[in-house]
């Protein structure tokens, strides 16, 4: 490869590494160079996302939005929230836990920036190929469990401890189908890295495998606590959840950080259910065509951004679930249903491994609908059970439970299927 | 020790360094521009406009406990899971089988948890 190629290309590294030659401090330059540019990239895209956020939930609500800094449409509002937030007085409530209440913020920021390490932006823009990258986004994208509950216990405020909790609850538990279900595209692709999952898709995995894809983009939802799942800072129970008691800068790094790993959310779904920077139309009738650098990453920000859009759509839809519903919803639903799954792919993919890529698609096609099928018929049994319990007694099943079963809760007798609808004798 | 292993990550730690340097430049930046009035009212926590009544830091209800053991349980579950489906095809059938029992014993364990009322939230 010469200078011209690698700059025609946009293979901006290769190409300072010819510029530069083979000196031992090029290549320790050249990656903090992609690593300081990921970095920026981030904080600064943050502006536009707020930004975005508030426009579309705006005009999806009939209102105009913020239109006054920055010319018409208000480009420049979150600048000048940022200027107004950093210019604010930083304090640390009276009782509060001096090292947790600051270290939250500070930990929860850093967490955000370094999932982004292994974002594949185009094919040669990446941070770094780690070959366990999905595993470092998920040890990392984990720490910020720990951020929530140091923030709540750290703020001396009731509010705040309960936010905590509940997002402790909340983030442990969906994290166990995201995880589960990001186990299907690592068996089709037989790859952990971010580029290795996306060469390995000849049509997007959301095709593939689209229960998998579903499954992953709700627990998504949960993990960034946004609507329908954010009980853990529900503005009309808790005040702000786990960080009422910030102000300033310090909650503008929770804001900062929250928004950075929703886009986060957005592109890992767009990089491993959609395929990345890949253009797949363009590869399907052109098997000679390869994804360029240009062209990567502007399919990959559409992608993302499309993503990140339906993430807005949800939240100016939905209305805020319960907390026993988001339990029941994880633990009795998505959790069996997606072990199932992968049970289903992994065998699937054992008895197709040497079929061409149509009868894969089929298969694991097929598979996935059957699942999604029964999976959708069980729950639609058990809630017209709950219906008819309703409509029979007036009160719904979980709120009559305890009654009937005496102030411990729940007896260890078996449940008879039977006699399902009939209550069992209250104790005297 | 093989340090082939750990290059990779050198760039990692150079973000690392990079987001703790963002980290701590915000809140210094913060610091330094805002303005430093401390006042008994103002640095009480916010209890809905009373004097707040007791520490907050308290113990908490049993059943987030719970989801937590459970929480536990699956990521010893999924960590394990996960080298697998990497080496799927190499590992042959028995690798298949082998996990297919595992996987099936965490689908029965939460049907069990279930059953026994470990998820119910009243």
């Amino acid at each position: 490869m010469d200078l011209n190629t690698a700059l025609r290309e946009l293979r901006l590294l290769d190409y300072l590494r010819l510029l530069w030659g083979d000196a031992p401090w090029v290549e320790p330059v050249l990656d903090l160079i992609s690593i300081i540019t990921v970095s920026t990239f981030c904080l600064l895209i943050v502006i536009f996302l707020i930004w975005l956020e508030r426009k579309v939930i705006a005009r999806m609500q009939d209102r105009i939005g913020p239109n006054r800094v920055g010319g018409k449409f208000g480009l420049l509002q979150t600048v000048a929230d940022v200027l107004k937030l950093l210019t604010k007085e930083a304090i640390t409530p009276v009782g509060a836990d001096w090292v947790a209440y600051n270290l939250a913020p500070f930990l929860i920021v850093m967490t955000a920036l370094l999932m982004w390490a292994v974002m594949p932006f185009a094919p040669t823009w990446i941070g770094v190929d780690l070959n366990i990258a999905v595993f470092y986004v998920l040890s990392i994208s984990s720490v910020s469990v720990v951020c929530l509950l140091l923030a709540g216990w750290g703020s001396n405020n009731k509010y705040a401890l309960l936010g905590a909790f509940r997002a402790v609850a909340q983030l442990v538990s969906y994290e166990v189908p995201m995880v589960l279900s990001l186990i299907v595209p690592i068996i089709l692709a037989r790859s952990m890295s971010l580029i290795g999952i996306s060469e390995a898709q000849v049509l997007p995995f959301a095709l593939l495998v689209p229960v998998s894809a579903v499954i992953f983009y709700i627990s998504a939802l949960a993990e960034t606590g946004r609507t329908p799942f954010d009980l853990l800072e529900a503005e009309s129970e808790i005040v702000a959840g786990f960080h009422v008691e910030y102000g300033g800068m310090k909650f503008g790094m929770f804001f900062l950080a929250e928004f950075i790993s929703t886009l986060f959310m957005s592109s890992l779904f767009a990089t491993i259910y959609l395929g990345g920077y890949r253009f797949v139309l363009g590869e399907l009738f052109n098997p000679n065509y390869t994804t360029g650098n240009l062209a990567g990453i502007l399919i990959f920000f559409i992608k993302t951004f499309l993503v990140y859009f339906v993430f807005i759509w949800i939240r100016a839809t939905f209305p805020r679930i319960r907390i026993d519903q988001m339990l029941n919803f994880n633990w009795k639903f998505l959790v069996p249903w997606t072990l199932v799954l992968v049970l289903v792919v992994a065998l699937l993919d054992r008895l197709v491994a040497d079929s061409g890529w149509t009868v894969r698609t089929l298969a694991h096609l097929s598979s996935n609908i059957v699942i999604a099928l029964i999976a959708l018929g069980f729950a639609r049994r058990r809630a017209a059970r709950e219906k008819l319990f309703e409509e029979e007694f007036g009160v719904a099943e979980e709120i009559a439970r305890p009654m009937i079963l005496g102030s411990d809760g729940h007896d260890d007798h078996e449940h008879d299927h039977e006699t399902h609808g009939q209550p069992a004798p209250a104790h005297d | 020790m093989n340090v082939d292993y750990l290059m990779p990550y050198v760039p990692v730690a150079v973000l690392l360094g990079i987001a703790l340097f963002l980290a701590l430049l915000l809140p210094i930046l913060s610091v330094s521009l805002g303005p430093k009035r401390p006042h008994f009212r103002k640095m009480q926590p916010y209890e809905s406009g009373m004097t707040a009544v007791g520490k907050a830091q308290r113990r908490y209800p049993v059943k987030f406990y719970r989801v937590a053991v459970l929480f536990i349980l699956f990521d010893i579950d999924i960590i394990l899971i996960m080298p697998w489906a990497v080496a799927l095809r190499d590992l042959g059938l028995f690798g298949l089988g082998a996990v297919m029992i595992f996987i099936a014993i965490f689908i029965i364990g939460d049907l069990w948890a279930w059953k026994k009322g470990l998820l119910e939230w009243d």
